[in-house]
């Protein structure tokens, strides 16, 4: 990967860190520091990996999408629009009564959204039922997930994981975003799921550990993932939850706290210096 | 009335019948045998997926195929289906209205041996208060064969009500009109009607024969789809016999009879009498013995019918 395309990267995932803020900002709800520890990975997953149509969302052969973690559907929302899925002028009407952009995401109502997710755990097994149906139709799409690591807590992920090794769908890649932390604190504190790593490869997914954080680490994990015969992938993304907001990383309170006008304003004016710093 | 086969049976029957349409998908949780999705299984193994002992994982994955153009029967015990994936069928496959059919075996108290634990006696309570989701309970296996057909013809999620044990054969599947959310007037009456839905369809047949020959008109309504239920026929009946008995194989809470009523009282309020499971867990036992212990029977039925036509009186 070349330094332009990688400075893209950083250009978009910047932006979409900006509409994470701003839409839970005009909210006054949801979850920032789960969006934003994952904004990186769905940068690059929208804009350099998926096969996505945003004039045919509903496309047969795309690669498809799965938020598991379905409480981060700011990051979502926010790539979906700047791919172009939906006008950017919705994204802050977020969680408002006029908006289509439900607290978690809807495929009924949100363009690009593929699978309604939101009760955690389930998104998981979703994935599992979209990749089955590609092996089923012999379709060559991939079908890609992003687990939260205090999500793994649900048993029924772990019936997924099993099921996806046991039939053997290396179309399916996920992705644990590993930030360690969940509302009441530290995952191992409240209820460790650790060693996240061996317990997956146990299950008989590959696994790969990255910094969630490096662009060209995701994009080699994820060529690494396409590559695999017979077993689905699980990336395990080590994450920093609240990434890219000074005063929201690693704080557990910023799960899903939103800031008041003042904490807005830090924040959009951290990532604008990000961004012109770009420019230079 | 001719003993028949078991609507789970029709069910398997239906879906290898139904199977050549590509679309189809089964999903089942180590029950194929029981549940008769084996029939498909064998037919088209390579559309159908075993999920183990893992009913949650079963109904969301279910979802997905759906998502992906697939029309997905998903099966296991009725406890199961409607209760330990209950969320699941909820938020993955309803708030989405999926074409998901879900086919429920072993439902009620028919279950017999197994006893308390796998008789579900809350099944239709629980699937129709979800919004979008279809529930149809047949009578028999022609009935059971018919619903499975249409279910697979209509888009969005359907809850298909089935038992384990063999049930008489009531309907002429040569002449038979089966229609999603229409029920079925078997015989007309005019002292009071007689509300029935599933095995308990046989029994109210049989009630209204014993009524008949007490001098009391009763007529005979099939209810097999309990959600959306058919108003007209209900109202109907109301206003011509004046007085209803509701019979499932369901608790009285949230089946059949509340359904029923929920019409009458919102459109036509007249005595409701309801035979079903009284708010109790079930037992083990023979199928007959267990159905006669809680009171569905053809004789409470007949029972319940002359108290309603009692307090139409007061």
């Amino acid at each position: 990967m070349n330094e332009s395309q990688m400075k893209d990267l950083k250009k978009y995932s910047t932006i979409l860190r900006k509409h994470i803020i701003e839409q839970v900002f005009s909210s006054q709800s949801g979850h920032p520091g789960g969006s934003l520890s994952c904004a990186d990975i769905m940068t690059v997953l929208y804009f350099n990996e998926m096969r996505v149509d945003p004039k045919n969302p509903k496309w047969e052969d795309r690669d498809r999408f799965v938020l598991s973690k379905g409480h981060c559907s700011p990051a979502l929302y926010a790539a979906l629009a700047e791919k172009g899925f939906f006008p950017k002028e919705e994204l802050v009407k977020f969680r408002s009564i006029d908006s289509f952009l439900e607290g978690h995401p809807s495929m009924r109502y949100v363009p690009g959204v593929d699978m309604s997710t939101g009760s955690l755990g389930q998104g998981i097994s979703t994935a599992f039922g979209m990749a089955m149906a590609g092996k089923i139709d012999n379709k060559d799409y991939n079908v890609f997930a992003i687990l939260g690591d205090g999500e793994i807590q649900e048993g029924q992920v772990w019936e997924a994981l099993m099921a996806s090794a046991h039939y053997k769908l290396d179309n399916l890649i996920a992705f644990l975003d590993h930030n360690r932390l969940q509302i009441d604190g530290n995952i191992s504190d409240v209820m460790s799921p650790e060693p996240v790593d061996e317990k997956i490869k146990a299950f008989g997914w590959e696994v790969i550990v990255i910094d969630g954080h490096d662009y060209s680490q995701i994009i080699d994990a994820i060529d690494k993932a396409k590559k695999s015969t017979g077993k689905p992938t699980m990336i395990i993304a080590e994450t920093i939850k609240g990434k890219g907001v000074s005063f929201m990383e690693n704080e557990a309170s910023w799960h899903g706290t939103a800031p008041n006008k003042e904490q807005r304003d830090i924040a959009m004016a951290e990532l604008d210096a990000v961004l012109a710093g770009m420019e230079v | 009335m001719s003993k028949g086969i078991a609507t789970r049976e029709a069910y398997g029957n239906a879906l290898a019948q139904i199977g050549e349409d590509p679309r189809i998908v089964v999903l089942d949780a180590d029950l194929s045998k029981s549940t008769k999705t084996a029939v498909f299984k064998n037919k088209y193994p390579e559309r159908f997926i075993n999920m183990g002992i893992a009913e949650s994982n079963m109904m969301a994955a279910a979802a997905g195929i759906a998502s992906c153009g697939k029309v997905v029967f998903a099966s296991t015990f009725a406890i199961f289906a409607s209760g330990r994936a209950f969320e699941q069928v909820r938020n993955s496959i309803c708030y989405s209205a999926l074409n998901v059919k879900i086919g429920a075996t072993h439902a009620g108290l028919t279950v017999g041996e197994d006893g308390a634990s796998h008789q579900s006696i809350e099944d239709i309570a629980l699937m129709r208060a979800v919004p979008n989701m279809t529930v149809i309970c047949p009578a028999d296996g022609v009935e059971a064969k018919l619903a499975t057909i249409a279910a697979s013809k209509i888009d969005g999620p359907v809850y298909l009500r089935f038992s384990r044990m063999a049930a008489p054969v009531l309907f002429d599947e040569s002449t038979y009109k089966f229609e999603i959310g229409k029920g079925v007037t078997l015989s007309e009456g005019s002292d009071v009607t007689i509300i029935a839905t599933g095995v308990m369809v046989s029994e109210a047949v049989a009630a209204a024969e014993q009524l008949k020959s007490d001098g009391i008109s009763a007529r005979v309504v099939n209810i097999h789809t309990i959600k959306p239920i058919d108003k007209d026929i209900i109202v109907k009946a109301a206003k011509e016999t004046g007085a209803i008995v509701t019979c499932e194989e369901h608790n009285v809470i949230g089946g059949l009879g509340g359904a029923v009523s929920e019409v009458l009282v919102q459109n036509c309020p007249v005595p409701v009498k309801m035979v079903g499971v009284q708010d109790k867990f079930g037992k083990s036992g023979k199928a007959e013995e267990v159905m006669k212990l809680y009171g569905l029977t053809a004789e409470n039925i007949v029972a319940k019918a002359k108290e309603a036509i009692e307090m139409k009186k007061a």
